[in-house]
């Protein structure tokens, strides 16, 4: 029986399998933040190991950053602390490290892409859930906790069970003003926060593959936001093209070998899934969250749920879900007012996103009342969007091109929005709190982050940017 | 170094009956600064436990004297969100050596078991029945055996069995450490390393 493609890359790195189902698997590349590695740390010098692959381990600076004054000592002690400790630890353990103030700094999932180290075939671990997002280059890519990036650190493996098997299909060409993230939204809004729990999925079909890669990075960064243990899409010309003459990926032959191989990597005909899915790509509209999980999603022109028909347990985190975002049953989502705006993090913080909202708000202005953060993914993003002039088209509108991090999307740093305000989030998480204590938060794609922004309401980008 | 061994408990519990409870309400990003590990299980369900002053919220079942126990009891789909292990460590750290749910995410059910804090996962109709006989009395007791597999409400004798893969059964009953054992993988690892 033929392979899916998770099972070739999977299959390619076992060192062991174990009684009980179990596997010992290689780790190919190992990225790092300061968040979830000073424990790992720790613990490896408490054994008196070091780290044993330094030279197949990432780090960068990101979760605890300003996005203001990035050249100013941090003020948060803690924050400081915790940064310092990773380019402290990093040094011990001869690990190159993107530390704040470094051309390269950046958030995470956007740094290993741009900088060439995540590749197709490849098995991929960080501390952190949305490292699903380099699976949009056909690596098995996934996100673990603190324990484990200490198995990673002294061993390049760690134990795994091997996930189940889905796919989804979405097919047909999207519509106009429709986005990959409104694509992502709509999948986990029909299959649920945790239908994909268990699972790894392969997202195909023809409007997948006609997406650029930070599209795909897109889709595959919230993966985990449906449960999925992670995303993956086979790669093609397209991702090989992105890939070509960057820093760490093979150049000239070696990179037609690498090509070559690459081209291995798709599902077999007659491999099997455990559950397939397909959904029509025109049917998928300008997606807004109105609950607490990124499942709780509808149509912008749409109105949020009754909750008719649920009960016990359901019905209580329903209620719970929209007594904290302060909506009723029924509401239009449109005409809903917007204390702030987000556009960035590992979700959309890459510089198609940034042209996407500067090309939109050109030549408007941001409503009275919006407080905009605009957070560039990376030092790369920043730099490109202020060599395309991207800073000034902002500027001219109204808005402000901060400094690279994960910024408001986890709100470990300064940037958090205040109890009680509505926050229209280009992030992955509309959780309670997950923008800062009280903060409510809409997750959308950057055409209705750029509508918000202009208005100071939920509007349809279509209709506000006549798309 | 070896994790804290697990055979079987008998104790109270402390339900939060509240489905996809992700790791953002377990313990809050702004709780993640620490290096060390030590002191989460303060700030455990931080904002659901206390109010923007820091006053108790009496509501909260944690701030409920009349619930006491090593088992916290949660509604499906428990864990979800970031894969941050500070969230088991908050639970652990808590007083928590068990955690009873419907449906765990697959990260959170891994860092609970690197710690040697239990997920057990019951049917929808168990965890229903527990939540039933904690209203009729908040002292009510559960009872969990590693070795069966079986987890028991101790007043009605009702039973469920829970799934677990043998290695990390080993390992809880054991106190076996991960790390340890992959290290001892090192010639294995190599010889793999060599070969690809």
């Amino acid at each position: 029986m033929g392979k899916t493609l998770f099972d070739k890359v999977w299959d390619a790195h076992v060192v062991r399998e174990l009684d009980g189902g179990r596997t010992v698997l290689y780790i190919d590349r190992h990225y790092i933040h300061e968040v979830t590695s000073p424990v790992a740390f720790l613990g490896l010098k408490n054994r008196g190991l070091k780290v044993a692959r330094p030279a197949q381990t990432t780090a960068t600076a990101d979760h605890n950053v300003p996005t203001v004054d990035q050249h100013l000592p941090i003020a948060d002690a803690q924050s400081r602390e915790q940064l310092e400790a990773l380019s402290t630890n990093c040094r011990a353990n001869d690990i190159e490290c993107f530390a704040l103030g470094h051309p390269k700094q950046g958030v995470v999932h956007i740094v290993g892409p741009e900088l060439g180290f995540t590749q197709p075939g490849m098995t991929i671990v960080c501390g952190d859930s949305h490292t699903s997002t380099h699976g949009a280059f056909g690596a098995v890519a996934f996100g673990i906790g603190t324990s484990e990036v200490e198995m990673v650190f002294a061993s390049q493996c760690i134990l795994q069970p091997k996930p189940k098997k889905m796919r989804i299909a979405v097919d047909g060409k999207l519509g106009a003003g429709v986005t990959s993230k409104d694509v992502i939204l709509y999948i986990i809004s029909q299959i649920s926060a945790s239908g994909g729990t268990g699972h790894f999925i392969e997202f195909a079909g023809s409007a997948i593959c006609a997406m650029t890669m930070e599209e795909r990075m897109t889709v595959c960064n919230m993966a985990i936001e449906c449960g999925a243990r992670g995303g993956m899409i086979a790669p093609d010309q397209t991702t090989f093209d992105y890939l070509q003459g960057r820093e760490n990926v093979p150049q000239g032959e070696a990179f037609d070998r690498a090509v070559e191989q690459w081209r291995t990597l798709f599902t077999d005909p007659d491999a099997t899934f455990d559950i397939e899915y397909r959904f029509d790509a025109p049917a998928i509209e300008p997606m807004i969250t109105y609950g607490t999980n990124p499942g709780m999603g509808v149509a912008v022109t749409g109105a949020i749920p009754t909750g008719e028909g649920l009960t016990g347990s359901d019905r209580t985190s329903f209620d719970k879900a929209l007594e904290y975002m302060g909506f009723h049953g029924g509401e239009k989502m449109i005409g809903k007012k917007v204390d702030y705006v987000f556009l960035g993090s590992c979700t959309n913080g890459r510089i198609e996103d940034f042209r996407l909202f500067a090309s939109l708000v050109k030549g408007r202005r941001k409503a009275e009342g919006v407080t905009a953060w605009l957070v560039p993914g990376s030092k790369d993003v920043e730099a490109q969007a202020r060599a395309e002039g991207l800073d000034k088209t902002l500027e001219q509108a109204g808005f402000v091109l901060r400094q690279p991090g994960c910024s408001a999307c986890l709100a470990m740093n300064a940037d958090k929005i205040p109890a009680g305000k509505y926050s229209v989030s280009t992030s992955n998480r509309n959780f309670e709190g997950r923008q800062g204590p009280g903060a409510r938060t809409m997750l959308a794609g950057v055409p209705m982050a750029a509508a918000a922004a202009i208005t100071g309401r939920i509007e349809d980008p279509r209709k506000v940017f006549e798309l | 170094m070896p994790i804290p061994k697990f055979t079987t408990l008998r104790c109270g519990t402390v339900p939060v009956k509240i489905e996809n409870i992700d790791t953002d309400q377990i313990i809050p990003a702004r709780f993640l600064k620490a290096v060390e590990r030590k002191g989460f299980g303060d700030n455990l369900f931080r904002d659901w436990r206390y109010d923007a002053q820091g006053a108790p919220i009496e509501a909260f079942p944690l701030n409920d004297k009349r619930y006491k126990g090593e088992i916290l009891v949660a509604s499906k789909n428990f864990g979800c969100g970031s894969s941050r292990e500070h969230a088991a460590w908050a639970i652990y750290d808590y007083g928590f050596k068990v955690v009873v749910s419907s449906f765990f995410a697959d990260i959170f059910k891994n860092n609970a078991l690197n710690n040697g804090l239990l997920p057990v996962q019951v049917s929808e109709e168990f965890l229903a029945a527990i939540f039933k006989e904690l209203e009729r009395d908040r002292a009510a007791q559960l009872e969990v055996d590693l070795g069966r597999q079986t987890i028991a409400i101790v007043s009605t004798g009702e039973k469920c069995s829970f799934e677990i893969d043998s290695y990390k059964k080993q390992c809880l009953t054991n106190g076996y450490d991960d790390v340890d054992y992959l290290v001892s993988l090192r010639p294995e690892i190599d010889s793999y390393e060599a070969a690809h």
